[in-house]
């Protein structure tokens, strides 16, 4: 669901092809039938925007029908955690929880959560404020996190007492029903209610089944809890940290994996640390150890994984009177993400721009984001090609028709010719946390450069610029570290490019070394939080153990007849683990679920864990060991709490913590929809989704009769992103050579449109003008009684390069889920009509 | 002779991605089609359209739905020389130009074709064509180099999901003997192989898995090799000689009782 892995991931795919000659059944529920579907045993349509509706109506299959895994969700999940008594559920109050009230100013949004009532109850009072404020007097971190550890939660391992999480999950999705399902999604009941089969038939002790999504799930204002709905029904079956189970995440691009690890995120640092923000309370370095650590399970060692951070930034100046440099590390102090970012532009707040390998002008709502870009004085952008980004100055639709002048554009663009892949070594992370690194093959041609020689070069003259500074604003600039020239007579000797920095010596600051005598780190249970230790990215750290030995590089897969986990193969973080949270794959006693389904088991004689996949969990930890009452960290957690990584180490069915729209995923119609939310009247849309509000980024209303067709955006096998690597290629051009418009046979037959011809395409934010593609593989669905259209659009296209098109993100908006900011660019409201 | 080599191509896992189009070009430094410059065809995704001098590969694409779309497939195969054992062009190339390989693969050598276009008319799958760049006949070579270096074809090394398989065809025989009947135990009853035995020109070293009639994918049921022709032929054009032979001296024949008739009618009228 939410994927055509297929199409865009195709060589991912071969082991759903793989899996499918021994005899594994493929599901592909999707607004459109494509490649994917085409290689399904089953094939289910639904209407693009309600996934949470068909997996909520799942969630209440398995619950109502009793086919839930009952001793893993007991011993497991947090089924049987009580939640506290002011908690009131969407049932309750007609669509949002307790805890919405009015958003403050410059969050672009109109509501907020406050999640105090989501809490856990606890079995004693428990005053946090006053614990932060002992805490804070504590003289080490260690005695810090101890003081903040919250008393015990309740629990009923019956599941009955009415505020377990398993009944309040039970409640809230009592209302999807298949057939309920059927009127929003527009799945017939009958195909819903065999997936719901084959699902269950293939889950439990014996089997398990896999989710596999991608931005067919993350692109709308629900993004994230379409994911958490998911996550949800696979803890429910019992479904996460098995083989062959879990929720796998295709991502959009390679390595990007790798780029929200070793972060170009705008709210985050290394490893998924919390970015220091001055909204928050992170004034001191204290402050925000006690904003951000969770003082029990893993997280609890945050202090050392943040200190090491530090001084991996600022080396031997970060020490512990100064905080570690802590001050001098940048805060947020907003919302930098993509639309944000152009928002401001729009308004003139931005003054220059860096785009390494992205294609904005093509972006969402690209009208409105190459107006802004005309508002920058200056814009580097670095690429392969002169890409649509590089030429709005002079080529975009609106210089077209006259509005903007290239005379009167002040934006000064700086073109840098890029290096590709093969031309640069370095490593890529999967989407299954695999590092692997791969080698240059040839040098890049002219001026090409890779994008570490850019930042490496660019860093090494800001630093002679800033050198002389006495500001204290520039002491950290000052203070960074920055020694990543080859050592003396090092430097490759086959290549003509000089001036590229040593990718070992990026990677050693990655993995961490002990800072007296600089020996690489084993393993991030060495990292300390008194700077005796450096670190820059503590779930990397592990991957390059000793001089000689840099495990990405590894290839050793295992032989034929072996479990096929592969361990010499690359190295997955953490700590080369495979399968996240596998002491799952154990009962709560350590013995397999299933001889079929063993990975990760407790062996009494050795008296430590042991199986195909390193496992996930302390590694001579009984499962017999009880949770020390009050204790913080891992101790906190019995032998029977596999989620190391979660508080109560509970796999979470209703997350307290975390997530900004509410504690479980609920049926929200997109931002611009056709139909009103069945389920919950009162509130049609997230109410707490962001919107950009700008002139040129209008909304339609629900059911308006000006838009009354779903529009889904989507890319193809044969062109990548925004096609700028690809739409300048005639061997992939001449595959797909024109923008096309996906078209059912009977809105074809209903506009007069025949195959071929010239269709205009228009939202309230835009108009694009492509060929129709009459396909029956496109279908009209019936929700609420009524026929929905949908047409579907690869959005590829642009105005530069050999194969040119309308920009199809000219229709989308500026809306984006609250948690993570992604846009809603997989349904929108369009009309179409016959262009001549 | 090495053993015989070709390709399996089990179309139930083919995704359509024209990998396989993109490695042929690359190594075979084949051109786009005008420069890669060209209009949608509006026939699916494929945008190529058919095997011709530049285009080795070529991936099909079959959209059979109902009218309510309860029932609905979308055929790929991806499509190339069959490598025929008894290969129609080979006999007909009059330069001597096409020749069988040591892999049982069938070649057209480059520096011996005049481009007389033979072979095209002869192929029964419309396989070959001219390259309008070096006005010759071109076609599939299995990678001819890359086996001759112990390489696997392009095509076969770029497919990611191993639709597209190469060994030896005794081997890929096996292969494709079990794969069918675990689709036909799956319940896939009209999967079927074609070429994968002697009945099709005896027997095609580039074979198939297929879903459906040949027919669906372009492909004939029964494919004829023009000299398999030629006995038939012989023996109506013999048959035709007769009988035109008979025709003309029946004619003349006639010819000649009208002259005696006239004769003696001129004779009566003298008499």
């Amino acid at each position: 669901m939410g994927s055509n892995m297929a199409e865009n991931h195709p060589v991912a795919f071969r082991w759903v092809a793989e899996a499918k000659r021994r005899g594994a059944k493929l599901v592909h529920v999707d607004p459109r039938f494509t490649r994917t579907s085409a290689l399904a045993d089953l094939y289910v349509p639904l209407r693009s925007g309600t996934d949470i509706a068909f997996l909520g109506g799942l969630i209440r299959y398995v619950i109502e029908n009793e086919k839930y895994f009952k001793d893993y969700v007991v011993n497991y999940t947090n089924a049987a955690t009580i939640i506290r008594d002011e908690f009131q559920d969407t049932e309750d109050l007609e669509g949002v929880f307790s805890g919405l009230k009015e958003a403050p100013q410059g969050t672009n949004q109109k509501y907020v959560y406050d999640n105090a009532t989501w809490q856990y109850k606890r079995t004693a009072p428990f005053d946090a404020a006053k614990a932060r404020e002992e805490a804070k007097k504590a003289a080490t971190f260690a005695e810090m996190i101890q003081k903040m550890v919250p008393p015990a939660a309740e629990k009923d391992p019956t599941l009955q007492h009415p505020r377990t999480v398993f009944q309040i999950v039970r409640r809230h999705f009592s209302r999807y029903t298949p057939e309920m399902v059927e009127q929003i999604c527009g799945t017939p009941k009958e195909l819903f209610l065999r997936v719901a089969e084959l699902l269950t038939e293939n889950s439990g002790p014996e089997r398990t089944t896999m989710f596999v999504y991608a931005m067919g799930w993350t692109q709308h204002t629900y993004g994230v809890q379409n994911i958490g709905a998911a996550a949800l029904l696979q803890l429910l079956l019992g479904n996460v940290g098995r083989p062959g189970g879990g929720i796998l995440a295709l991502r959009g691009h390679a390595t990007i994996q790798g780029s929200t690890d070793v972060p170009t995120l705008h709210h985050s640092i290394h490893g998924y640390m919390a970015h220091p923000d001055a909204r928050r309370n992170h004034d001191t370095l204290r402050d925000y150890m006690l904003t951000e650590t969770r003082p029990t399970g893993y997280w609890a060692n945050l202090p050392k994984f943040l200190v090491s951070y530090l001084k991996s930034m600022y080396g031997a100046a970060a020490t512990p009177e100064n905080d570690f440099g802590y001050d001098w590390h940048p805060k947020i102090a907003g919302d930098y993400s993509f639309m944000a970012s152009f928002h401001a532009m729009a308004k003139g707040e931005i003054k220059g721009a860096f785009f390494f390998g992205q294609n904005p002008a093509t972006s969402i709502n690209g009208g409105l984001i190459r107006r802004a870009l005309a508002n920058l004085d200056w814009m580097v952008v670095k690429d392969n090609f002169e890409i649509e980004t590089a030429a709005f100055w002079y080529k975009s639709p609106e210089v077209e028709s006259g509005e903007l002048k290239p005379e009167q554009i002040k934006t000064e663009v700086f073109l840098f010719p890029s290096a590709q892949v093969a031309e640069i070594e370095g490593t890529f992370t999967n989407t299954q946390r695999w590092i692997q690194f791969h080698e240059k093959a040839a040098d890049p041609p002219g001026d090409c450069r890779s994008d570490a020689w850019f930042t490496h070069q660019l860093a090494l003259r800001l630093k002679k610029l800033y050198a002389d500074s006495t500001l204290p604003r520039d002491q950290g600039f000052k203070n960074l570290t920055w020694d990543y020239d080859y050592e003396p007579g090092k430097y490759p000797t086959n290549t003509r490019i000089q001036g590229e920095p040593d990718v070992m010596k990026i990677w050693r600051e990655i993995n961490g070394f002990k800072t007296d005598t600089g020996e690489l780190l084993k393993g991030f249970g060495e990292l300390k939080d008194d700077g005796s230790t450096t670190c820059a990215s503590w779930i990397y750290c592990g991957a390059y153990p000793e001089e000689g030995k840099f495990l990405p590089a590894s290839r050793n897969p295992d032989p034929d007849d072996q479990p096929g986990t592969h361990l010499g193969w690359a190295y997955a973080w953490p700590a080369n683990r495979r399968i996240l949270y596998n002491r799952a794959s154990a009962d709560p006693n350590g013995n397999p679920w299933s001889e079929r389904k063993k990975l990760v088991w407790w062996d009494a004689g050795q008296k430590k864990w042991v199986g195909y996949d390193v496992p996930d969990f302390p590694a001579t930890k009984a499962p017999d060991t009880p949770a020390k009452p009050g204790a913080a960290g891992m101790d906190a957690h019995d032998g029977k709490s596999p989620f190391i990584l979660l508080t109560d180490g509970k796999g979470w069915l209703f997350v307290p913590t975390g997530l900004a729209d509410g504690p479980l995923p609920t049926h929200y119609e997109p931002i611009e929809s056709p139909v009103p939310n069945l389920l919950y009247p009162k509130w049609p849309t997230n109410p707490i989704a962001k919107v950009y509000e700008h002139e040129r980024n209008q909304l339609a209303a629900v059911g308006d009769p000006q838009f009354p067709i779903v529009l889904t955006t989507y890319r193809l096998t044969e062109h990548h992103l925004s096609g700028a690597m690809s739409r300048w290629l005639p061997w992939l051009a001449e595959l797909q050579p024109e923008l096309f418009v996906e078209i059912s046979p009977e809105l074809a037959a209903e506009k007069g449109i025949q195959n071929l011809d010239l269709v205009r395409i228009t939202s309230k934010r835009g108009t694009v003008v492509a060929k129709a593609l009459v396909t029956p593989r496109l279908r009209p669905l019936t929700v609420n009684g009524k026929p929905v259209h949908q047409i579907g659009m690869p959005w590829h296209w642009g105005f530069m390069g050999l194969s040119v098109g309308d920009v199809v993100n000219d229709l989308t908006s500026w809306v984006a889920d609250p948690n993570v900011m992604i846009h809603e660019a997989k349904a929108l409201l369009v009309n179409v009509e016959k262009a001549r | 002779m090495a053993e015989p080599m070709g390709f399996f191509t089990d179309t139930s896992v083919c995704i359509g991605c024209k990998a396989c189009e993109v490695a042929c070009k690359a190594w075979n430094q084949l051109p786009a089609r005008n420069g890669g410059k060209v209009q949608l065809s509006g026939q699916s995704y494929d945008n190529t359209v058919s095997l011709s001098g530049i285009q080795w590969r070529h991936v099909k694409f079959i959209e059979q739905f109902s009218a309510d779309r309860s029932t609905g497939r979308w055929l790929m195969m991806s499509d190339v020389c069959k490598h025929c054992v008894r290969a129609a062009c080979l006999e007909a190339c009059p330069t001597g130009a096409i020749i069988r390989t040591e892999f049982d693969t069938v070649v057209i050598q480059q520096d011996v074709c005049n481009g007389c276009r033979a072979c095209i008319s002869a192929c029964p799958f419309g396989v070959i064509e001219i390259n309008p760049e070096t006005n010759t006949a071109m076609k599939c070579t299995l990678c001819y180099d890359r086996l001759q270096a112990g390489l696997v074809p392009a095509c076969a090394q770029a497919c990611p999901t191993q639709s597209i398989q190469f060994g030896p065809i005794s081997e890929l025989r096996q292969r494709a003997q079990a794969r069918l009947e675990q689709l036909h135990s799956q319940g896939v009853t009209q999967a079927r192989l074609y070429g994968h035995d002697e009945s099709i020109l005896g027997g095609l070293n580039s074979f198939y898995l297929l879903l459906d009639e040949p027919e669906t994918y372009g492909l004939p049921s029964q494919p004829h090799l023009p000299s398999t022709r030629v006995p038939t032929a012989a023996t109506l054009s013999t048959a035709a000689a007769v009988a035109l032979g008979l025709l003309g001296l029946v004619g003349l024949r006639k010819q000649r009782m009208d002259q005696l008739a006239a004769t003696s009618q001129r004779a009566d009228d003298r008499e």
